[in-house]
């Protein structure tokens, strides 16, 4: 019985102890669930084109996502993670284009388009005003009449016909 | 032998489309009537070719006539005989088929129904739309051909499909078909292609139309944008019902939680739809003050472009995505396709520049125009941004020899902030006035919609300050609806004070009156709708994951999902079925049960996530079955996701769409002629006020 008890008590520490370590290692324990794909979220999978790991049904994903909870309770941070997965797959997993070196332009061409169609708007209103301007072209400025009144005054055109 | 029948059609009717759109060129060049007769007819006669060529491709379909190789491809034994006549357009030969089809029928209707009013425009119509349904038609006879039949070549492991007889090949008739693509046996992707594709084919008419103008150099007068604002307005519908579909069946069947992935083949389809849109508001600028005709013109051939880039990329698979069910050689054939079409058309708009003078002038920076022009601005950035980052991976791959991908991270936080300025200007442009807009007025019809809106902005971040973001969308969002809203009530109390009526039959008869006017509203509260779903999507979306045993429960957002056991069953279609049964409870009180599925299609080794939902107009409860023990049964993992505010979408597409027929339905004659009165006596003095 006594015996029993010890090893009882043995058997506890020790998992506590592995337990402990494990903790020391990850911080939380062993990574839930969530913590994977909370990292897979921003992975696309390596091989079916155009999905995110964390909702990909394939056997390799599962393994790919399998391989983040062992990093993950290994102590290894997100980076740390994603980073492995670029360097082992290359960049076509990051969900995300990176903002450096040639993937930048991604980034960079729509804001310059958005800066560009602004510009050439302001151009051909301009253009607008001044032609305007000019004497020969300007009309009479005309008095905006209400919607209802101009519905109004529809319905007794169509009523005289 | 009703194949053969089929086939023979199928040439005749490619025939028949290229003289049609070569006599009608010829025709509209040299000005002989007679030839531009004969080629109506031959639309007619191509139209009739293709209808006979479809009718045997779905009666093959239904009675499995599987020594065609499209036919062994999509339908099945196991299929019911609605499933095997949709796998029309189940795959890729049947689809480039129908397209071709809608796309004759199309030209068809238009060209008798237009052929007395617009004369001189309808041999360029008939030769612009029938080139490109000669297109399609050529694609399906060389290409991609729905009647080729399966060989077995002596010697070979493989089928070959041809449609002649290969030297020394026998031929081979399967013991029954692949069948359809599980994924796609739901009513969303059963109604998507029709949709899609008559969407598509819509905007191919304005676009002959355009062209036609500018070859007879008609294109100084507005009659294109007049006769066509029907076609473009259908199109533009359709398209968008075709969006609403996809996104419905990404939904239900994808099982990623979601309803919109920024997919590559979504963007095909989201590009056109965006350009359309700018079209159909920007025509209105041309049709009432006669201005902003060139950006027109570039509008509808980029909106003809990307529809046939639309096609192109579903079609071919040259961007890898899980839409592309069909992979073949289009590709180079598409690609000189889009080039040709694209270079001429912007040739032929640069040689008639001069006639695209604008008519007016403006008065005032604050105005109807410039909204209208800002409103482009947006709309083409968002298609450039989608564009620029569809194409980006191939274009990395090219250049520097790694592929890339281009995340829905990219589009939200790209496009997110457009979107929220287009919908900012679409609460207020209704407001703007032609011409010159005085801002004392400006304020007095925002002021209100405004200040009620900051009111709503300002509780909702108070309530949400976790959520910044989310309270910069939902004040635009108010904004938005309010601003409708108040549009409504400010014609509903005109009418009520100066003709007496009751509020009811005042708002009936102010949307019957002013059908484009109010009709567009409602499409606009639609579209808020949308945005309003997006924004619960963007901000508030919540999930979690975890491994249940039975009895055990996972928490999420005050929801509990409880595991109650797993069955295993076959389906009478050939599936696989492993269904969970869950009750869902909500602060300890029974909801109801959730069933979510893992269907696997055997034959097609297709695995099909089926989620179990609980809907409601605040939020979905969205349950996915991801994982199971293969023995026992006795633990399963599941995914739930809170999906606030999606219901919106859905509700929000069925306004849109009734908002477009309120908008474009035909007036009874006697108001229609009136109002086309009405409008010439406005240009003329129009004009007349502007020499």
């Amino acid at each position: 019985m006594r015996d029993k008890a010890l090893l009882s008590l043995v058997t506890i520490l020790a998992s506590l102890l592995a337990a402990a370590t494990v903790q020391a290692q990850g911080g939380t324990g062993y990574p839930t669930d969530d913590e994977v794909n909370r990292i897979a979220k921003q992975l696309y999978c390596p091989v079916c084109p155009n999905t995110p790991l964390d909702v990909c049904e394939t056997k390799a994903c599962q393994d790919w996502r399998a391989q983040i909870r062992d990093q993950l309770a290994q102590g290894w941070s997100e980076e740390q993670i994603i980073g492995y997965f670029v360097d082992q797959y290359g960049e076509r997993v990051l969900a995300e284009p990176r903002r450096g070196g040639f993937t930048s332009l991604v980034w960079i061409l729509p804001v310059l388009a958005v800066a560009l169609g602004v510009t050439v708007a302001l151009q051909v209103v301009r253009g607008w005003r001044q032609r305007a301007k000019s004497p020969l072209t300007a009309e009479e400025p005309v008095a905006e009449l209400p919607p209802e009144t101009l519905a109004r005054l529809e319905q007794e055109l169509r009523e005289l016909r | 032998m009703i194949g053969d029948i089929g086939l023979i059609a199928l040439v005749l009717g490619f025939l028949l489309s290229v003289y049609a759109a070569a006599a009608a060129a010829y025709g509209g060049h040299t000005g002989r009537s007679a030839l531009v007769e004969s080629a109506r007819n031959a639309v007619l006669g191509a139209f009739g070719m293709l209808t006979l060529a479809v009718l045997s491709l779905v009666y093959s379909l239904v009675t499995l006539d599987f020594s065609r190789a499209y036919v062994a491809d999509v339908s099945s034994r196991a299929m019911s005989s609605f499933l095997r006549a949709t796998a029309l357009w189940g795959g890729q030969a049947g689809s480039i088929l129908f397209w071709a089809w809608i796309m004759a029928g199309f030209v068809a209707i238009v060209s008798l129904r237009k052929w007395d009013r617009d004369r001189e425009l309808m041999p360029w119509v008939i030769a612009v739309a029938m080139g490109t349904t000669t297109f399609y038609v050529g694609l399906s006879v060389f290409v991609s051909n729905p009647f080729a039949k399966l060989w077995l070549e002596q010697g070979a492991n493989e089928l070959t499909p041809a449609v002649f007889r290969p030297e020394n090949a026998v031929p081979y008739v399967p013991e029954d078909g692949q069948g359809l693509n599980p994924l796609l046996r739901h009513f969303g992707m059963i109604l998507h292609p029709p949709t899609t594709y008559v969407g598509f084919t819509g905007f191919v008419i304005p676009f002959a139309f355009a062209m036609a103008a500018l070859i007879t150099g008609k294109s100084s007068q507005d009659d294109w944008i007049l006769t066509t604002r029907r076609w473009t307005l259908l199109a533009w519908v359709f398209l968008s019902i075709g969006l609403i579909l996809g996104g419905r069946w990404a939904y239900d069947v994808l099982g990623w939680g979601g309803f919109w992935g920024w997919d590559p083949v979504e963007n095909a389809m989201l590009m056109p739809w965006l350009t359309g849109t700018a079209f159909v508001h920007s025509v209105m600028i041309q049709e009432k003050r006669g201005m902003l005709k060139v950006w027109n013109m570039i509008l509808i051939i980029l909106t003809y472009a990307l529809v046939i880039f639309g096609t192109f990329i579903t079609r071919t698979g040259l961007v890898s995505s899980v839409h592309a069910f069909a992979k073949s050689a289009l590709g180079p054939a598409f690609f000189l396709f889009i080039g040709v079409t694209f270079l001429a058309s912007m040739g032929l708009l640069f040689r008639r520049l001069d006639t695209l003078r604008a008519d007016h002038e403006l008065q005032g920076l604050l105005s109807r125009e410039t909204v209208f022009l800002l409103q482009n601005v947006l709309f083409l950035a968002i298609t450039f941004a989608v564009f620029w980052g569809t194409v980006f991976p191939m274009i990395s791959e090219l250049f520097t020899g790694t592929r890339i991908s281009v995340g829905p991270p990219y589009y939200q936080k790209v496009t997110g902030p457009l979107f929220a300025g287009l919908v900012l200007l679409m609460s207020m442009a209704p407001v703007f006035a032609w011409r010159r807009q005085s801002v004392q007025l400006l304020f007095r019809s925002l002021a209100p919609p405004f200040l009620f809106s900051l009111l709503a902005g300002g509780l909702w971040a108070y309530g949400h300050r976790q959520h910044p973001g989310s309270a910069l969308a939902l004040w635009l969002v108010s904004f938005a609806i309010l601003a409708v809203i108040f549009e409504f009530w400010k014609g509903v109390q005109a009418r009520m004070r100066a003709l007496g009526e009751s509020a009811l039959v005042a708002l009936s008869r102010l949307l019957a009156r002013n059908r484009r006017r109010y009709g567009g509203y409602l499409v606009h509260l639609g579209v808020v709708m949308i945005g309003l779903a997006f924004a619960g999507d963007a901000f508030f979306k919540q999930e979690t994951q975890g491994p249940l045993r039975q009895g055990e429960s996972l928490n999420l957002a005050g929801y509990s999902l409880r595991y109650e056991g797993l069955r295993q069953y076959y389906g009478s279609d050939g599936r696989e079925v492993l269904e969970a049964t869950t009750s869902l409870y909500k602060d300890g009180r029974l909801i109801r049960q959730l069933m979510p599925r893992r269907d696997y299609f055997v034959v097609q080794q297709q695995p099909m996530t089926v989620p179990g939902v609980y809907s409601t107009l605040g939020e979905d409860v969205y349950v996915l079955l991801v994982g199971w023990e293969e023995i026992g049964l006795q633990s399963a993992t599941f995914k739930m996701y809170i999906n606030p505010l999606i219901n919106w979408a859905w509700l929000g597409g069925a306004l849109l769409v009734l908002g477009t027929v309120v908008a474009a339905w035909p007036s009874s004659g006697a108001t229609a002629s009136a109002g086309y009165a009405l409008r010439a006596t406005q240009r003329a003095a129009a004009m007349g006020q502007g020499d």
